[in-house]
């Protein structure tokens, strides 16, 4: 009886898998089904329905101009991510490893991350001037404090007979940090990424739109400026895309490294 | 003297470290004052700018702006959480979904939102609910999620109503989880309004903040950068304090 | 005994009850099952693990309807709805965090519309009787596993039931907090009047605290032995010197080893 019943459990399983499949293609339908509502009814004066959005998107990816623009997004936000995923890593062990200190700290940065930092956005500029640096300095003003909070969290929910280990083995607070901490906490600092990830993205983004004369943000209000939809529901578009691409690769990173480390 | 005070004290002392040392650069000229300026001349010029009535408009159009959005925002996403949460068919194509919503740059959407609704308060709204309503169906589903079926049997062997099982027993035992939802949701909304004014908009705190930034009064500016950033830390100040007492009663001593 | 029986109806009364999930797979949990409990007896019921003792105390309160066969309660038959009455004291905590001690025990009142006067009165007398008095401010989170406990129990006391069901009440307890909450649901029995039905995997409390137990086979469960103790009604605890104490949780065992043999050798 018990074979019948993990047999029956398995087949539940797949029919499950297949329903959800299922569902799952229903709701993509539902949702260019939508896209396509509201652009149609708004006769292309707001939203591009995906069609047309799609043709222009082949079109512009074979610009010139198009590249110069991602390139420019690309080197800013890769410069702002890493920046914010070292720096955020740094402070997080500290904080952690250090627990007054943390504590000192952590509301602060709780805080820091429910202001809206649209606000200092001109101090920024001021400081750095209309550039790449100051986009930079958008990314990393938002994706700094998540990675941080994210390694702190992580570093003191260890169980602290490992840094007791750490101490009896007599080993340097960098091999401590390099060869315990991180490998230990690496389920939650893989998280604190791709969090950082998206918040740099959206810092970086936000600056274009702002004081840029270059990148992808600055291509979706110039757009909206000279009232050519497709481009800019095709720049959306691409964000988006890229976007949930990379969530999903590191949700599937940190999964996988989440069951090596158990 | 306890931990927990000791604690406070170096935060505060930490503040009011920098804060000193910003003023002192500012005043012997370390940092240039066409950048910044020293934060008591922020806190005036903020003083003279609230105080004499001509923000008034910008304040109540951005407050009601934030907390029309932050009512819709729960409104929309406790309705919706609790929907989903009764039907698992619904709730396995929809978790995926909530996982990688915050993923997306929802501030994308501004401008096609405007293009959409008009200048006004309409993409604002629309923008904060975007933003807020989905960490609130999270922690709808999270806080249902966390109801201990035992209290769903007693509420069955005391006969209740599905009203009553609903106000007496599963809202009190969701509301921590709900309660960090609403959070998020104010400090959503909040960002996503002041983002969305300062990037394009005609009205609000918001926009005034770039109208001086454009103007270049850095005095002005500052002192309503200083103004909005002392709403956000009071607003979600008072939340967390709040949550802090909720938990504080369940939690053990 | 059996004049008692022929001339008072049954409290409870379980006819033919059969309890079964639908798959896949499909599980028969419990039955059939004939079982009468005369009023005031205090009846326990052991078995082996997953033998449905817990199906049983759902069908008996109404909280599951059963697939086959009838439940009657004060002579009519329960539809699947938890009739007045009843008391229940489940396994699991059931206390709630966000009530302190006084309110978790008023709240069976909340719908009863009885004066707050009487309802404050009831609360004082339960929650006394419980030996919670100190803590009536007190928040669940505060207490001890056991004192939580007898929160839910002062719980049901409030309401006077006439008939109580506790499932595994003490099982997170340590065996000398048992063995005084016994004592303490003793008192609870004569006090009330009540009929009560004990689920307990621990024969010697069965033994110990029973006028009547009955021995449930391994799944599907049916009931296998009736063992009469004849204690005296004012037992308490000290019932276990008593020689017949081994005798009665001695045949329990025996009727129930083979029981949980079966269950083991499925589980391995």
């Amino acid at each position: 009886m018990s074979d019948f019943a993990f047999e029956d459990a398995s087949s539940r399983r797949t029919s499950r898998g297949r329903i959800r499949t299922f569902d799952a293609a229903v709701l993509v339908l539902l949702m260019l089904a939508i896209w396509q509502a509201i652009g149609s009814w708004t006769h292309g004066v707001a939203v591009s329905p995906p069609l047309q959005t799609l043709l222009y998107l082949f079109d512009l990816v074979r610009t010139g101009m198009f590249w110069q623009h991602a390139a420019a997004t690309l080197a800013a936000f890769l410069l702002a991510f890493v920046l914010s995923a070292l720096i955020g890593l740094a402070l997080g062990l500290i904080f952690g490893v250090r627990r007054f200190a943390g504590e000192v700290a952590e509301p602060i940065l709780a805080g820091f991350y429910t202001i809206p930092k649209v606000t200092l956005y001109p101090v920024v500029l001021l400081i750095f001037g209309l550039g790449m640096s100051a986009k930079v300095a958008f990314g990393v003003m938002h994706g700094l404090v998540p990675m941080t909070l994210f390694t702190l969290g992580a570093v003191r929910n260890l169980p602290p007979v490992l840094i007791r280990t750490a101490k009896v083995l007599r080993l340097s607070p960098g091999r401590t940090m390099l060869w315990v901490l991180v490998p230990a906490c690496l389920p939650d600092i893989v998280n604190g990424l791709r969090i950082s990830f998206s918040l740099s993205m959206l810092g970086v983004l936000i600056g274009e739109m702002f004081s840029s004369q270059r990148g992808l943000g600055f291509l979706l209000v110039s757009g909206m400026a000279q009232h050519n939809v497709p481009l800019s529901t095709a720049v959306v578009t691409v964000i988006v895309l890229i976007a949930i691409a990379a969530n999903t690769l590191m949700l599937r990173l940190g999964k996988r490294i989440a069951h090596r480390s158990k | 003297m306890t931990r927990r005070r000791a604690v406070l004290l170096v935060r505060i002392a930490v503040l009011a470290g920098l804060t000193a040392t910003l003023e002192i650069c500012c005043r012997t000229g370390l940092i240039d004052p066409l950048i910044v300026i020293p934060p008591s001349e922020m806190v005036a010029s903020m003083i003279d700018r609230v105080g004499s009535g001509e923000l008034d408009e910008s304040i109540v159009n951005t407050f009601s702006t934030i907390a029309l959005a932050f009512v819709l925002a729960i409104g929309c996403g406790t309705l919706v959480g609790a929907l989903v949460h009764r039907s698992s068919r619904l709730r396995d194509v929809v978790d995926p979904l909530l996982a990688s919503y915050y993923s997306v740059p929802t501030f994308i959407f501004y401008p096609l939102l405007v293009a959409l609704l008009g200048l006004g308060k309409a993409p604002l709204v629309v923008l904060g609910v975007l933003s807020g309503a989905p960490a609130v169906m999270i922690s709808t589903l999270s806080g249902l999620d966390s109801v201990s079926p035992v209290l769903l049997k007693l509420a069955r062997v005391h006969r209740l109503s599905p009203a009553r099982t609903l106000w007496w027993i599963v809202l009190p035992a969701a509301l921590p989880r709900l309660f960090s939802g609403f959070k998020l949701a104010l400090s959503y909304a909040l960002i996503g309004v002041i983002a969305g004014e300062f990037i394009l908009s005609g009205t609000g705190l918001g926009f005034a903040i770039s109208f001086a930034y454009q103007s270049f009064d850095n005095r002005a500016m500052y002192g309503l950068m200083l103004f909005v950033l002392l709403i956000a830390v009071t607003a979600n100040g008072i939340l967390y304090v709040w949550e802090g007492r909720l938990a504080r009663r369940r939690s053990t001593g | 005994m059996s004049d008692a029986a022929v001339s008072e109806p049954a409290h409870v009364a379980l006819s033919g009850v059969v309890r079964q999930y639908e798959g896949p797979p499909a599980v028969h949990a419990l039955g059939p099952i004939d079982l009468t409990i005369p009023r005031g007896e205090f009846f326990s019921v052991v078995g082996p693990s997953g033998c449905g003792k817990s199906t049983l105390l759902d069908v008996l309160c109404g909280l599951a309807r059963p697939t086959s066969g009838s439940v009657k309660f004060e002579g009519s038959e329960l539809h699947g709805e938890v009739p007045d009455g009843i008391g229940v004291v489940f396994q699991e905590d059931a206390s709630m965090p966000w009530l302190s001690v006084r309110q978790n025990v008023a709240f069976g009142l909340r719908t009863s519309g009885l004066p707050e006067k009487e309802v404050a009165e009831r609360v004082d007398h339960a929650v006394s009787f419980m030996g919670l008095a100190q803590f009536s401010d007190h928040y669940p989170a505060q207490l001890s596993g056991g004192m939580r406990q007898r929160v839910c129990i002062a719980r049901t006391l409030v309401l006077r039931p006439r008939l109580i069901l506790l499932d595994e009440p003490f099982g997170a307890l340590d065996q000398q907090t048992r063995l005084l909450m016994g004592d303490e649901l003793l008192r609870l029995w004569r006090e009330t009047g009540a009929t009560v039905l004990l689920i307990t995997h621990a024969l010697d409390e069965a033994a110990m605290l029973s006028d009547r137990v009955g021995v449930m086979s391994a799944r599907p469960g049916r009931f296998i032995d009736m063992v009469e103790t004849g204690w005296p009604r004012d037992r308490d605890s000290r019932v276990v010197s008593n020689p017949e104490f081994g005798t009665v949780t001695a045949r329990l065992w025996s009727s129930l080893r083979e029981e949980s043999l079966k269950t083991m050798g499925r589980a391995a």
